[in-house]
C-alpha cells in the first residue's frame, strides 16, 4: 500500500465537513426551511453559547452516569467474557441469552429499569451498562477464542496450568480485542445515559444531564438549542473516545501490530 | 547406535485422526542417546505426526509410543519442542520470553533471568533482550525460541520445519548454531524438514519417509564427525550423501505423483 501523505489526511476532513455545512446552506436556502425547523451551523453555536450555563453543569452529570455505566460495564463485559470465552459449555449455555438480552430494545427496559431503581442516578447507571456491555462481551469472547493455537500447544507442552494459559496466554492475547470493546463501549455510554436521563426526567434530583436538557428544549419548542444540546453530546462521546484510544495506545503501542512503525 | 534404554521408541505405532485416512501404518522405531534424526519425506507422510506423538500432543491410535522411559505425557518436562513458527508472545519482551518456560515451571525470578541471559548470548541476542517480538527479523525470532527451548535443559529437543521460513544464508547459520549449542548443551533431536542438504548437515540419521500412509521407506546414516562446520557444505561427500538421499525421496514420490 502507498503511503498518502499527512497533509491530506488532515485536510481531508475538513474538507469534507466545509462540503456538509455548504450542503446544510444550500438545503435551507433551496428549500425555504425556517430556522425553527433546521437551525443553521451558526445558530447552533449561538444557542450553545447562550445555553452555556445550563449546558455544562448538565454535561458534567451526563459524563460521571456515562463514565460509571462505563466502568461497571468494562468490568462486567470482562469478567463475563472469561467463564464464556474458555468453556465451551458455558458459552453454550449464556451466549444466546446475552444475545437475547442485546436484541432486547432497550426502550423496553428502560422504564422498568427506571423504576425498579426509584430513578435515581443507579437507573442510569443500569441503562448506560445495558447499552454498553455487549460489544466488550462479544469482541472479548471472540480475543479469548482467538489464542494463536501453536502458542496453546506451546502451553500444552510447557505442562502450563489451565490457569497459566488464562492469564499468561488467552488475556493478554484477548487484549486488542477487548480494547476495541471498550472503545465501542466508550461511543455507546453517553448515548445510554443522555437516553436514561431522557426517560428519568428531572426525578433524578440533580441538574438532570444532557438527556433531561433536550426533553426540556423539545417541549419548550426550542430547536437550535436541542441541535446545541446534540453537539455537546458529541463533544462528550468525542472524549470518552478519545480517552479510550489513549488507554488502547498505552497498552498496545510497543508490541501490537497495529502500531507498527518503521523505526526498526 | 545400540543403546539399550532408547530415547523414543515406538512399537506398532499407528495414527488416523477421527474417521481420516491413516496418517501412520505400523510404526517401529528406535531413537538413541544422542541421536540427531531427521524425517524427511513428501507431504502428509507424517513427519509431522511423529512429533506430536512424541511430545504427547496428540496420543496414538495404536501401539505404544514411549519416551524417556515413560509415557509422552509424562516426559513432557524432559523434553522441549520448536515449531515452524517462532511461537514468540508478542507482548512479552525477548528477554521475557526466553524466561517463559523457566517461569511456567515457577522456578524463582533471579534464577531464570540468569539462565535467559545466558541463553540469550549464546544465541547472539544479548544485545536484544529488551526488543519486542514484532522488532525482530525472523532468525532472530527464531533464535529467542532456540534459547527459550534450551531453557529447560531438555534430553530430547523436536523440531518441526523450524527453519523451513528463512532466507538460504539465515538457515545456513542457525543450522552451524543448533549444532554449535548441542556441543555445549547435549540433547537427542528429532528434526522435520523438508531440505535433504540441511538433514545431511544436522543428522546422523536420515529417515526417508512415504506416504499414504505414512511410514518410513529408507534410512540413511550420515557418518561425518561432529562437531559440523560450514565448511563440510562444500566437500564432495557431502554432495554425494545429498544425491543419494535425494534420490531415495524421489523413488518414495515417484509412486504418489
Amino acid at each position: 500500500m502507498r503511503r498518502t501523505p499527512a497533509w491530506i489526511l488532515w485536510t481531508m476532513p475538513v474538507l469534507s465537513g466545509a462540503v456538509f455545512i455548504a450542503l446544510w446552506y444550500g438545503l435551507k436556502a433551496a428549500f425555504g426551511i425556517s430556522d425553527w425547523l433546521l437551525p443553521t451551523p451558526l445558530g447552533i453555536l449561538a444557542a450553545m453559547g447562550q445555553e452555556m450555563p445550563r449546558l455544562l453543569p448538565a454535561a458534567g452529570t451526563t459524563a460521571l452516569g456515562a463514565l460509571g455505566g462505563f466502568l461497571v460495564s468494562a468490568a462486567l463485559g470482562f469478567l463475563l467474557a472469561l467463564p464464556i470465552g474458555v468453556s465451551r459449555v458455558l458459552r453454550a449455555a449464556f451466549y444466546p441469552w446475552l444475545l437475547v438480552a442485546q436484541m432486547t430494545p432497550i426502550i423496553v427496559l428502560t422504564p422498568a429499569v427506571v423504576i425498579w431503581s426509584g430513578g435515581g442516578f443507579d437507573g442510569i447507571i443500569a441503562v448506560t451498562v445495558l447499552i454498553s456491555f455487549f460489544p466488550i462481551i462479544a469482541t472479548t469472547t471472540q480475543g479469548l477464542l482467538s489464542t494463536d493455537q501453536n502458542l496453546v500447544a506451546l502451553f500444552r507442552m510447557a505442562n502450563a496450568t489451565t490457569w497459566q494459559e488464562l492469564w499468561q496466554l488467552r488475556v493478554p492475547s484477548a487484549m486488542p480485542h477487548y480494547l476495541t470493546g471498550l472503545k465501542i463501549a466508550a461511543a455507546l455510554a453517553p448515548i445510554g445515559a443522555i437516553f436514561a436521563e431522557y426517560m428519568v426526567g428531572n426525578s433524578a434530583g440533580g441538574t438532570g444531564g444532557l438527556g433531561f436538557l433536550v426533553y426540556r428544549y423539545h417541549t419548550q419548542v426550542k430547536i437550535p438549542a436541542v441541535f446545541a444540546t446534540g453537539l455537546t453530546s458529541c463533544l462528550l462521546g468525542f472524549i470518552f473516545v478519545a480517552a479510550v484510544s489513549l488507554l488502547n495506545w498505552a497498552v498496545l503501542h510497543k508490541w501490537h501490530d497495529s502500531f507498527e512503525r518503521d523505526d526498526h | 547406535m545400540a543403546d539399550p534404554a532408547p530415547i523414543v521408541k515406538f512399537s506398532g505405532v499407528t495414527k488416523r485422526y477421527g474417521d481420516g485416512p491413516v496418517v501412520l501404518a505400523p510404526l517401529d522405531l528406535a531413537v538413541g542417546r544422542g541421536d540427531f534424526v531427521t524425517l524427511i519425506g513428501p507431504s502428509g507422510c507424517g513427519k509431522s505426526t511423529v512429533l506430536k506423538l512424541v511430545s504427547g500432543l496428540s496420543p496414538a491410535t495404536g501401539g505404544e509410543v514411549r519416551v524417556l522411559g515413560a509415557t509422552p505425557r509424562a516426559a513432557r518436562d524432559r523434553q522441549a519442542f520448536i515449531f515452524q513458527d517462532a511461537t514468540l508472545l508478542p507482548w512479552l519482551t525477548v528477554r521475557r520470553n526466553a524466561e517463559l518456560m523457566l517461569r511456567l515451571r515457577g522456578v524463582p525470578a533471579a534464577a531464570r533471568a540468569a539462565k535467559a541471559a545466558t541463553l540469550l548470548d549464546l544465541v547472539g541476542l544479548g544485545a536484544a533482550r529488551d526488543y519486542f517480538p514484532r522488532q525482530l527479523s525472523g532468525g532472530m525470532r527464531m533464535r529467542v525460541s532456540l534459547a527459550r527451548a534450551l531453557s529447560v535443559a531438555p534430553e530430547l529437543l523436536l523440531l518441526d520445519e523450524p527453519f523451513g521460513a528463512l532466507d538460504e544464508m539465515t538457515r545456513h547459520r542457525l543450522n552451524e548454531e543448533l549444532l554449535a549449542l548441542r556441543e555445549t548443551a547435549p540433547f537427542t533431536a528429532i528434526f522435520v524438514t523438508h531440505s535433504v542438504a540441511e538433514a545431511v548437515f544436522l543428522s546422523n540419521r536420515i529417515l526417508v519417509m512415504s506416504a499414504h500412509p505414512g511410514r518410513v521407506a529408507a534410512e540413511h546414516r550420515v557418518d561425518f564427525p561432529f562437531p559440523r562446520r560450514a565448511g563440510l557444505r562444500g566437500e564432495r561427500a557431502f554432495q554425494e550423501k545429498v544425491n543419494e538421499v535425494t534420490a531415495a525421496l524421489h523413488r518414495v514420490e515417484a509412486p504418489a505423483a
